[in-house]
């Protein structure tokens, strides 16, 4: 950047960033309150939104909008409502062109005084009785996905049931129909008020340890810090562990062979045969309840694929490591070198404190040690489990209506937003209790076929990092710690170095590398991926953990220090660098790359 | 060297004790030290404060040393200078006592049965250690010394070295005593270096502690510590053992061994190699493990001097020359008011509410 260059120093108006070509009449797509209103311009523009690509990386269907406004609406209520943060209230979100922009909503300083007390006695309550209340959440949970997987929708039948006749129901099959529906939506708001209701605390427990040795080591890594509190069994590794230890017993049983080649029918076929193959089948099978509702996306997808409903993928990772434990790879996560890796940065750190500060370490790490089991394993139970069991639902939906002949393709419900889907819903009940033929099959096709055309157009065009002008400094705890988003960061989206060979990121996980490149920029592309690699994404999802053991280094355009993403780095020893802002544009497949996961520094070699 | 302990002569690096280190001077306990912890040093002994005493008093120069120095006109320069060098000249012409130079002699016969090992004569004062008295560097290093007739005049001129004008003037201004300060000389193997430089456990510009800063550049370590060249500078994360910051420096000229002509000498490097690291990451993280482990053995931060062996292979070719506890930092007072901290949810609370900024 030489002197002469103006800097920029605000990103443009949403209202002047107008749809990509062939995505014209995007705004249908997606209800009122989640769009930039053009009589709202003067008050919208007063305000710095920031995309989070981080959670929704391409633009989403009009169903899976739901996840957007349920997610971020939740998060906002236990800042606003349930806990008082005293100087933060929600993130208010806004769709463009099919992606979402965020932008925290900060309380009056004049309120701030006033919500201390509430949330003292609030989140208080929930610190004093962190343990139980989350034995209580676990409960909650689980009885929640039992609910959602005993939903049932069928095909409207031909008459009433005589049962419901002789017993005087006085209802038709329409009214349950409706009711399933409203209560999958309901149980759907109720997953992500229960994500939420832990998660917003323990971030602010993890930030005030993390403040604490900041102010104490200026310079500390911010890996240092997560390394201290990581935890070491985790239930969002057990999909793979559970993978390996099927693995191992393959090859222990002699079934290995037979389930190398074939379709996952044919393999599973073959090991049936075999003298020890139904004892690695029972244990394939009990493996998969509830480890294989873990999805290779990130759960706010519809199209994300589930191991459960997709077997090749978890077969496919099996294949893998069936290879290395033949070769007499260890593959089991070295839980007990990461304990021990654990403690060690901890008491070093901790020696370099004097008494006060130390007593202080000892307090502050007890509770963020408390709160980080949340943090790393809500995602399983809500976005792998209770989000699988609800798209698989609505699939399910789909087809009945797909089947009656509102449209073509079995999941195209999701073209349709979620107060559509009732309106199809009560269409096809009203048809059938008219006695006449459906109106939806002879609008639906054509306006599903359009809505496919906009979203070709809107995924086409990347995201706009943010829009107008970003404040002096960004200091809101949140934003800095799970979108990655910074003052730095925002500077360099703003002025992208002229220097294409070098990139600079977050430094999520230590470590220094050189390899080949290999651009995925979904997850069916996984399977290219070959030995020694480095990854670079437009952002990782956990669950492509089996891939870990085969690739050097991960390289990410978006995420921060608690990215999944990260966290599943430090904990498989994998260097990495995240938020690069457009590493997955730069760098090509088959580019030679340095990466530094200790200064998060990436190097274009050649 | 088996000498009763009240009349040790020499001692091996390797053998000395703790009751031993009095008599061994900073430098050459310091070594000793670092052996007892496990450090790998180059082989050495010490010729002890013992034997600079028994010569002192056998020679009969401590009554002309006193009167000498009593006499300068300390704001006489040349006066100093010349009064400095008189006292040098008559420890330099005296006769060690046999004693003291056939153990001298044997013991540099154990390093070296033929020989011609070649080894650095180094002053190792007892004042030397003193956290408070940048005192280590005022007297003489002999480098590529061979055979022990060298070694014994080169001993006899770090003695010597003892009352150079400034060391005299030095212990005037700090008021030490003129004829207390002790002196051991260390005899070590030399070190063929291929590379070589300081490694401090903390930040010497902002006292971090989490930090351990590496000076480095190729051949011997004097004209890292002299200033005579622009080191490379490392910087490693001490708990995580990760490398911040390499900064690769032109590096115009290397002091080595010239072994026909048995003498260390300064040539410029060759311009491939100048803009090259002069050490590897996997060496860079084995010298910040040698300075964290001296921290740890020491319990104070270090500045630690090292070298890269060239004879010896990878892996245990680091070798440490010295280690001192860092002066500057450790002297500060904490002046900073005393802060309290909060728990629990206050804390938590005091964190939402005075957000904190973070570095990417």
């Amino acid at each position: 950047m030489n002197a002469h260059t103006k800097l920029n120093t605000t990103f443009p108006s949403p209202y002047d960033h107008k749809a990509p070509k062939g995505a014209e009449g995007w705004e249908k797509l997606y209800p009122y309150y989640l769009r930039f209103q053009d009589n709202l311009r003067a008050k919208e523009d007063a305000k710095f939104w920031f995309c989070d690509s981080q959670h929704w990386p391409s633009p989403f269907k009009p169903f899976d909008a739901v996840t957007v406004e349920f997610a971020v609406k939740c998060l906002g209520q236990y800042n606003t409502r349930h806990y008082l943060i005293p100087p933060a209230n929600g993130v208010d979100y806004r769709i463009h062109n099919g992606y979402c922009y965020m932008s925290p909503v900060a309380v009056a300083p004049e309120l701030i005084g006033a919500r201390v007390p509430q949330f003292m006695e609030r989140a208080g309550h929930y610190f004093q009785n962190w343990d139980s209340l989350l034995a209580n959440w676990d409960k909650k949970v689980r009885a929640n996905i039992a609910d959602l997987e005993a939903l049932k929708f069928e095909k409207l039948p031909e008459v009433v049931p005589l049962e419901w006749i002789k017993s005087g129901v006085g209802l038709d099959n329409t009214y349950g129909m409706m009711e399933t529906y409203d209560r999958a939506i309901q149980l759907l708001y109720k997953t992500w008020q229960y994500h939420f209701e832990f998660l917003n605390l323990g971030y602010a427990a993890y930030l005030d340890f993390f403040g604490f040795l900041k102010g104490q080591f200026p310079t500390i890594p911010d890996q240092a810090i997560a390394k201290m509190v990581q935890g070491v069994d985790v239930d969002l590794f057990r999909p793979d562990d559970e993978l390996k230890k099927l693995s191992k017993l393959a090859v222990k049983l002699d079934v290995a062979a037979a389930l190398k080649t074939g379709s996952v029918e044919e393999a599973l076929a073959a090991v049936e045969k075999l003298a020890n193959g139904k004892q690695w089948l029972a244990a394939w099978k009990t493996a998969q309840d509830p480890w294989f509702n873990f999805t290779s996306g990130n759960g706010f997808y519809s199209n994300d694929k589930y191991w459960i409903e997709h077997l090749d993928i978890p077969l496919g990772y099996i294949r893998d490591y069936i290879v290395k434990v033949e070769k007499g790879v260890e593959i089991n996560r070295p839980t007990a070198a990461i304990a021990k890796e654990r403690d060690r940065i901890t008491s070093e750190y901790a020696e370099l404190l004097d008494a006060d500060a130390r007593a202080a370490f000892e307090g502050k790490l007890g509770l963020a040690r408390t709160v980080f089991p949340y943090v790393e394993n809500h995602n399983f139970y809500i976005e792998h489990w209770s989000m699988g069991v609800f798209w698989r639902k609505m699939r399910e939906l789909s087809k009945i209506l797909q089947e009656a002949g509102f449209w073509k393709n079995a999941d195209d419900l999701f073209y349709l937003n979620r107060q559509e889907v009732r309106d199809a819903l009560f269409d096809y009940g009203n048809s059938w209790a008219v006695g006449t033929d459906a109106i939806g099959p002879t609008y639906w096709p054509q306006e599903i076929d359009s809505r496919k055309t906009i979203m070709t157009a809107l995924a086409r065009e990347a995201p706009t990092p943010a829009y107008n002008a970003p404040p002096e400094v960004i200091t809101e705890p949140f934003t800095i710690m799970l979108w990655g988003i910074t003052t730095e960061s925002v500077a360099r989206w703003l002025n992208p170095d002229a220097n294409k060979s070098k990139l600079k990121g977050m430094a999520a996980s230590p470590g220094r590398v050189e390899g080949r490149a290999r651009v995925i920029r979904s997850a069916d592309e996984l399977g290219s991926i070959q030995d020694g690699e480095i990854l670079v994404a437009p952002i990782t999802a956990p669950s492509w953990a089996p891939v870990f053991g085969k690739i050097k280094a991960i390289v990410t355009d978006i995420g921060g220090m608690m990215s999944h993403a990260a966290i599943v780095c430090r904990e498989y020893g994998l260097p990495a660098v995240t938020g690069t802002g457009r590493a997955s544009s730069l760098i090509t497949t088959g580019m030679m790359l340095r990466v530094d996961g200790a200064t998060g520094e990436v190097t274009i070699l050649e | 060297m088996g000498m009763s302990a009240a009349n040790t002569l020499t001692l091996s690096f390797a053998t000395a004790h703790n009751a031993d280190f009095p008599r061994l001077g900073g430098k050459c306990a310091s070594l000793a030290r670092m052996i007892a912890a496990g450090v790998n040093v180059p082989a050495g002994y010490a010729v002890t404060t013992d034997a600079y005493a028994l010569h002192l008093q056998n020679t009969g120069l401590t009554k002309k040393i006193t009167d000498l120095i009593a006499s300068i006109n300390v704001d006489n320069i040349d006066d100093e200078e010349r009064k400095s060098q008189e006292i040098r000249d008559a420890i330099i012409a005296s006769p060690m006592p046999p004693r003291v130079e056939a153990e001298i002699r044997a013991a540099y016969a154990a390093l070296s049965p033929n020989n011609d090992l070649p080894v650095a004569v180094r002053s190792s004062a007892t004042a030397e250690d003193m956290p408070d008295a940048s005192f280590a560097g005022q007297q003489d290093t002999y480098l590529w010394v061979v055979g022990a007739d060298d070694v014994v005049t080169k001993v006899k001129a770090c003695w010597a070295s003892l009352f150079n004008a400034r060391a005299i003037s030095y212990r005037v201004k700090n008021q030490l005593g003129q004829i207390d300060v002790l002196m051991a000389v260390g005899v070590q193997k030399m070190i063929n270096a291929a590379a070589a430089g300081v490694a401090m456990t903390l930040d010497p510009v902002t006292g971090d502690r989490t930090k351990i800063v590496i000076d480095s550049s190729f051949g011997l370590v004097e004209p890292v510590v002299s200033g005579e060249v622009t080191p490379d500078n490392f910087v490693v994360e001490k708990v995580l053992l990760e490398i911040l910051k390499r900064q690769i420096s032109d590096k115009d000229h290397e002091l080595v061994a010239d072994r026909a002509a048995r003498k260390t000498v300064t040539r410029p490097i060759e311009f491939a190699r100048r803009n090259l690291p002069s050490l590897t990451d996997a060496q860079i993280i084995a010298v910040a493990r040698l300075a964290k482990s001296l921290e740890r053995s020491f319990g104070c931060p270090q500045d630690v001097e090292w070298a890269i062996d060239a004879d010896l292979p990878d892996g245990e070719n680091l070798v440490a020359l010295q280690s001192r506890p860092e002066t500057v930092w450790s002297q500060k007072k904490n002046t900073a008011a005393k802060q309290s901290y909060s728990l629990g949810i206050e804390g938590v609370l005091g964190t939402l509410m005075a957000p904190i900024q973070t570095k990417s």
